[in-house]
């Protein structure tokens, strides 16, 4: 009957939308397992980063594999594998695309996770977060864009100068892996003719372990809960056997301690300024006839970390950032160049076509989210994997990313602080945004310096795809002039600066043993 | 850093399933229209919220102050025969913060199909008993960014529904209709290729949880003009709760209760042409706003039957 075909047509309609799969897989979910072309056997002589010598911290020579210890390290091995089942499956398969990746996937996590600013208090201020309180209102951290940089660069740089440190110790005790001693064990992830003591994949869990414990102190647990998945995922696999971890988590622990004592002593404890600093850093500006940033938020809140520009650097020193670094100053407000550009934000404010504001939101990187630099080690991330680095040059390669990253951060906020200029938006609140606008001043554009020294950088460490990062390096620069949060000269300065910068980073790439 | 917060949007969800159409041969009340009757009409909404919930929450937000949404729509509802219609409807809709910078944002939201079937519509004393079961979906026509809540006009989502409904009718006055609906709600892709939930997604696509709903509504119903009082709960199946001062996202668990009144007049003079008014009010909820919406409509009975011509009014 026809009514009832009808009724039928649409049940069936709606069952098929019902039966859509909803399950997504994520861009790294299947990852190859890392099987790197070159394994960069002599890396222990690359210069590393805080180490004084690949050997600063002394690991004992592993025992020999005659004796009953490795033996029983052996069944170790062998009893995991007697006993897998897809869980433990699915643990080797995501484990095994990279131990570098892998953390820095759940690096970029937590930053996303604690990328919230805290609420205000009843009479209008706002607390501060607190790292021996990090589980109350407000959480700690606010894992802001400096914030976040600063955690990826020290992360970054101590895996790499821990893994200069695990690859000096393998060439020297040159101790073959586990199936290749015992040929009844069975390698679950590819094989390697790199010496398997100290575990590369165990110091960078050591690094881990100790780092985000200084930057995201109230997630230990879940941090121990992974590390210990990834250390038992090393053995499951029969590509290390325990005491290999051991060392190499041991030695990892070590070389982070370097990284905390510098992270502890770089003034980024004092970069939320105090309530005189935020009133001296308007009054000093409306002193010289220019207009300065105000707070557009309600209640007003503070400048976001206005004295990260006094962070310590990498790749150059503080005073080279003043001299060279810092941009000229924006145009005046009360120039004609300033009224063009504030109605050039207008204009895109009011008509953004559907593109731009894609663009706008694809390169937002605002609240909880793992922030632009993390964005920009997602790029770096999805390409490492095609190069199929060893885990010794995906971390120098992502130190080097990401101190860039980093010395960006400081470099603009300098710029930001020093200047203390107005968004286009409180001089013309007619221009309404497309994206959150971030709480500290508008030159220079954050994203623009970020983006520019991340594609240089990265331009130079895969030349292929020089190109492909400096447009998406444009675009995200640009993104921030189509959503009406900056002028375009806050943006193509920023570019310019972060650029520089990532010169600086070329200049280390060149000379520490790598190429 | 800025944050946006709320949202309306589930307010969006409501008012598309519920609010201003909720009055007059919608899919979601008992009356329908006679075989070859086509009522259709604009109608207009007006909703707005200063208070929201962040998770189980309540709080208000100074940097979006007062978010409105408007509804501009047209439906309509065409009766196939008389146990069996079909109903439409587009809305456009508009958008603003009344403090903060974010820009409003406006524009075509979601067409909607539905099919309404009255399989039983018996006669038992004094009253009148029928049962209805509903199917249909929605799908969006342009591609609005649904990034951005609580300014975003919907969520971009391809729904699918499916209900059953009761109504039982008293004395030619009274009514009672009650129902209960389930949405199928499709994937939707960001602008943007990760994002947060309660761990990070490396992936430009979001699950968007399915959703239940029941409504009640009870009151006085004639040819010339229907009162009611509605009650309308809407719950997310998953997602997750908005974290402190972060923005809504689309795949929030977001459930609302709301409360409301309508009215529908027929003219007299002009039978084929009925008012409806109403107004609603989210009573309790979870990432949403707690929105006050109220609403109005015009509608029109055109009879499209070529043999006959006679006079055909919305009530059955």
């Amino acid at each position: 009957m026809k009514l009832q075909s009808i009724f039928i047509f649409a049940i069936a309609i709606s069952c098929t939308v019902a039966s859509c799969k909803k399950e997504i897989t994520e861009q790294t979910a299947n990852a190859q397992a890392l099987n790197p072309v070159n394994m960069d056997a002599d890396a222990g002589l690359w210069k590393p980063i805080l180490l004084t010598a690949a050997n600063e911290f002394a690991v004992a020579a592993p025992a020999a594999t005659n004796l009953s210890g490795y033996t029983a390290e052996i069944n170790e091995i062998k009893s995991w594998q007697k006993n897998m089942g897809e869980e433990e499956r699915k643990q080797i398969n995501y484990w095994g695309a990279g131990a570098v990746l892998r953390w820095n996937e759940i690096t970029r996590g937590l930053v996303a996770k604690y990328n919230l600013p805290p609420y205000q208090n009843p009479d209008g201020t706002y607390p501060i977060p607190d790292a021996n309180n990090p589980f109350n209102n407000p959480q700690f951290p606010f894992a802001n864009p400096p914030y976040a940089s600063r955690a990826y660069a020290y992360i970054s740089a101590a895996v790499y100068d821990a893994l200069i440190a695990t690859w000096h110790y393998k060439k020297l005790y040159n101790r073959p892996a586990p199936y290749k001693i015992n040929t009844t064990v069975n390698a679950l992830l590819p094989k390697s003719d790199l010496p398997s003591y100290p575990s590369e994949d165990a110091a960078v869990v050591g690094v881990m372990v100790e780092l985000l414990k200084l930057f995201f102190p109230g997630e230990q647990a879940f941090i121990q809960q992974k590390a210990t998945e990834h250390k038992n995922v090393r053995v499951m696999a029969g590509v290390n056997i325990r005491s290999e971890l051991e060392a190499g988590e041991a030695l990892g622990r070590l070389v982070a301690q370097k990284f905390v004592t510098r992270a502890r002593g770089d003034r980024a404890g004092a970069a939320v300024g105090t309530p005189a600093l935020w009133q001296q850093l308007e009054t000093q500006t409306a002193a010289t006839g220019e207009t300065p940033w105000i707070s557009q938020e309600s209640p007003k809140r503070p400048p976001m970390l206005p004295l990260f520009g006094r962070v310590r650097t990498w790749l150059f020193d503080s005073l080279t950032m003043v001299t060279t670094l810092r941009p000229k100053a924006p145009p005046s407000i009360k120039t004609d160049q300033f009224k063009k550009e504030t109605d050039e934000v207008l204009h895109y404010s009011k008509n953004a076509t559907r593109e731009q504001i894609a663009i706008v939101h694809f390169w937002a990187d605002g609240l909880a989210t793992a922030t632009p630099p993390g964005h920009w080690n997602a790029i770096a991330a999805a390409d490492f994997i095609s190069q199929r680095f060893s885990e010794v040059r995906w971390a120098r390669n992502m130190a080097l990313l990401n101190m860039s990253l980093m010395d960006a951060a400081i470099a603009c906020w300098d710029a930001k602080t020093f200047y203390f200029n107005p968004r286009p938006s409180q001089v013309n609140p007619e221009i309404k945004t497309m994206t959150g606008l971030p709480n500290f001043p508008s030159y220079t554009s954050g994203h623009s310096t970020f983006s520019g020294a991340a594609a240089t950088i990265l331009g130079h460490i895969i030349p292929a795809r020089k190109l492909a990062y400096e447009n998406m390096a444009n675009e995200a620069s640009l993104s921030r002039l189509y959503g009406a949060i900056h002028y375009r000269s806050d943006c193509e300065e920023g570019l310019k600066c972060g650029n520089t910068i990532g010169a600086y980073a070329i200049t280390r790439a060149r000379a520490d043993g790598a190429e | 850093m800025k944050q946006l917060q709320p949202n309306k949007l589930f307010l969006l969800l409501i008012l598309l399933s519920a609010s201003w159409r909720s009055q007059a041969q919608t899919d979601i009340d008992a009356i329908m229209m006679e075989k070859n009757a086509f009522c259709a009409g604009p109608g207009y909404s007006n909703s707005s919220w200063k208070n929201y919930w962040e998770g189980t929450k309540k709080r208000e937000n100074l940097n979006l102050g007062k978010v409105s949404t408007q509804m501009f729509a047209v439906m309509g509802n065409y009766g196939i025969t008389n146990k069996l219609n079909a109903l439409f409807n587009i809305p456009y809709v508009v958008t603003k913060a009344s403090a903060g910078t974010l820009h409003g944002q406006q524009g075509l939201q979601d067409l909607s199909l539905m099919l309404k079937y009255r399989p039983i519509n018996k006669k038992i004393g004094n009253a009148r008993l029928a049962v209805f079961g509903i199917a249909g979906g929605s799908i969006p026509v342009t591609n609005y960014v649904a990034d951005f809540l609580p300014i975003s006009i919907g969520l971009q989502s391809k729904t699918a529904m499916a209900r059953l409904m009761i109504d039982y009718y008293y004395n030619s006055r009274w009514f009672a209709t009650a129902s209960a609906t389930y949405i199928f709600r499709s994937n939707i892709e960001l602008d943007r290729n990760s994002y947060y939930t309660d761990r990070m997604i490396l992936s430009n696509e979001v699950v968007m949880p399915n959703a239940t709903s029941f409504n009640i509504r009870l009151g006085y119903r004639t040819q010339w003009l229907i009162a009611e009082a509605v009650l309308n709960n809407w719950t997310t199946q998953g997602g997750f709760d908005i974290s402190q001062n972060n923005m809504p996202f689309p795949s929030n668990r977001m459930n609302a209760t709301a409360v409301g009144v309508n009215l529908k007049y027929v003219l007299k003079k002009v039978p084929q042409l009925s008012l409806t008014g109403g107004a609603n009010q989210i009573v309790a909820g979870r990432n949403v706003g707690q929105s006050l919406t109220a609403n109005g409509g015009l509608f029109y009975v055109f009879d499209l039957s070529r043999k006959e011509k006679k006079t055909k009014t919305p009530n059955d």
